[in-house]
């Protein structure tokens, strides 16, 4: 399975959480699958979207699901710590590991190669990390949110992006409907 | 020069004319202007203040490995219902310029950045100069608002700058150098 079809695959879970979804075509491809009020798409920032969604866990009780990469993850590798410190029950990073910078041309990404992302997480002090192959991902983050503990799910998946159109919608927009459905 | 205006954290006098602690004064402001979310990465200049940060019952004190791995935290920490702040070196104006243009202000959101100003006045550490010469003017070029403190009497403003951050819901720079914070001993 490519990102997309995990996506697809994982909506009806998604529909009724936060999500805080990665900059590029993850967030593309979410918007196109199932545009939600409580999906909060980056526009820009690479890398940031496992801190954003640990600040909103940390500030309020609704479970919060990221949709990262692994190319976004290594990024912004000094993350794991601070999850691995401070993230509550109600935080789920989801890595979509496809060993690929999918939105710059599906250069290859180091956790496609030596590199083990859940290795990483678990020596960063993340207690609850599980690895899954793509088919088994809607399985693993019910699982997750029934854990009643922080989850680190690595979903390794092959290479590739559905096209999808551009999010043209305002940012200020993003961000308004999804601090109303924060807050409702 | 007075007396306590060598001592670290400690300002000349406060309406009452009794002696300011600037680090207490800071996280005071922090409390009563409902800031409870506070990341921070260390810079020597800010130790006082970010000890006093993490006493506090009211504010959530979660350091950062980065400063904008701090700047993602505080924009979650805000779309969750609480008002966030960073405390940094202005070393990390360089780490965080796409962050500030392509997060906080894209989506416009507030944010007080307190930073520590190395490299001005009373700094013994040549480097620091660097970036301090760029400081002002990449704030400048990003339209932040930017205050700063160099005489410890400054930070009697440090309450309406707070204010002003989350009444227009931008990032505002609150620059804080040597001479603000006691100096470096003889320096």
């Amino acid at each position: 399975m490519i990102r997309s079809e995990i996506l697809k695959d994982i909506a009806p879970i998604l529909r009724d959480q936060l999500v805080v979804c990665n900059i590029g075509i993850p967030s593309q491809e979410l918007h196109a699958i199932d545009d939600q009020p409580s999906n909060f798409y980056m526009l820009g920032t690479m890398g940031l979207a496992s801190s954003i969604g640990l600040g909103l866990a940390l500030a309020q009780p609704k479970p919060v699901i990221v949709i990262d990469g692994d190319g976004s993850v290594l990024t912004n590798l000094g993350t794991l710590p601070t999850i691995g410190n401070n993230a509550p029950p109600n935080y789920i990073l989801v890595i979509i590991d496809n060993g690929s910078y999918g939105s710059t041309g599906d250069q290859p990404t180091y956790a496609g190669q030596k590199t083990d992302l859940a290795g990483m997480a678990r020596a960063a002090g993340c207690d609850r990390v599980v690895e899954v192959q793509d088919v088994d991902t809607g399985k693993a983050l019910k699982e997750a949110l029934a854990a009643g503990e922080a989850t680190v799910l690595v979903v390794k998946c092959q290479s590739g992006n559905a096209k999808m159109p551009v999010i043209t919608m305002d940012p200020v927009v993003i961000r308004d409907r999804f601090m109303k459905a924060v807050a409702g | 020069m007075e007396l306590n205006e060598l001592l670290p954290g400690t300002a000349g006098a406060s309406l009452k004319g009794t002696p300011m602690n600037i680090d207490k004064k800071i996280a005071d402001d922090f409390v009563a202007n409902g800031v409870s979310f506070v990341t921070t990465v260390p810079c020597k200049q800010l130790a006082g203040v970010i000890e006093e940060v993490d006493k506090r019952d009211d504010i959530f004190h979660i350091p950062s490995n980065k400063e904008d791995e701090g700047m993602g935290l505080c924009a979650g920490a805000w779309m969750g219902g609480k008002r966030p702040a960073i405390i940094m070196q202005n070393t990390a104006i360089g780490v965080t310029l796409n962050t500030l243009a392509t997060l906080i202000q894209y989506y416009r959101m507030p944010l007080p950045m307190l930073i520590s100003y190395r490299g001005e006045l009373r700094e013994p550490v040549a480097c620091q100069v660097e970036m301090a010469v760029h400081t002002k003017a990449l704030l400048a070029q990003l339209n932040i608002p930017t205050y700063h403190f160099h005489w410890q009497k400054d930070v009697e403003e440090f309450d309406n700058i707070l204010k002003y951050t989350f009444m227009c819901n931008k990032p505002v720079a609150i620059l804080t150098d040597a001479n603000f914070w006691g100096g470096y001993g003889d320096q």
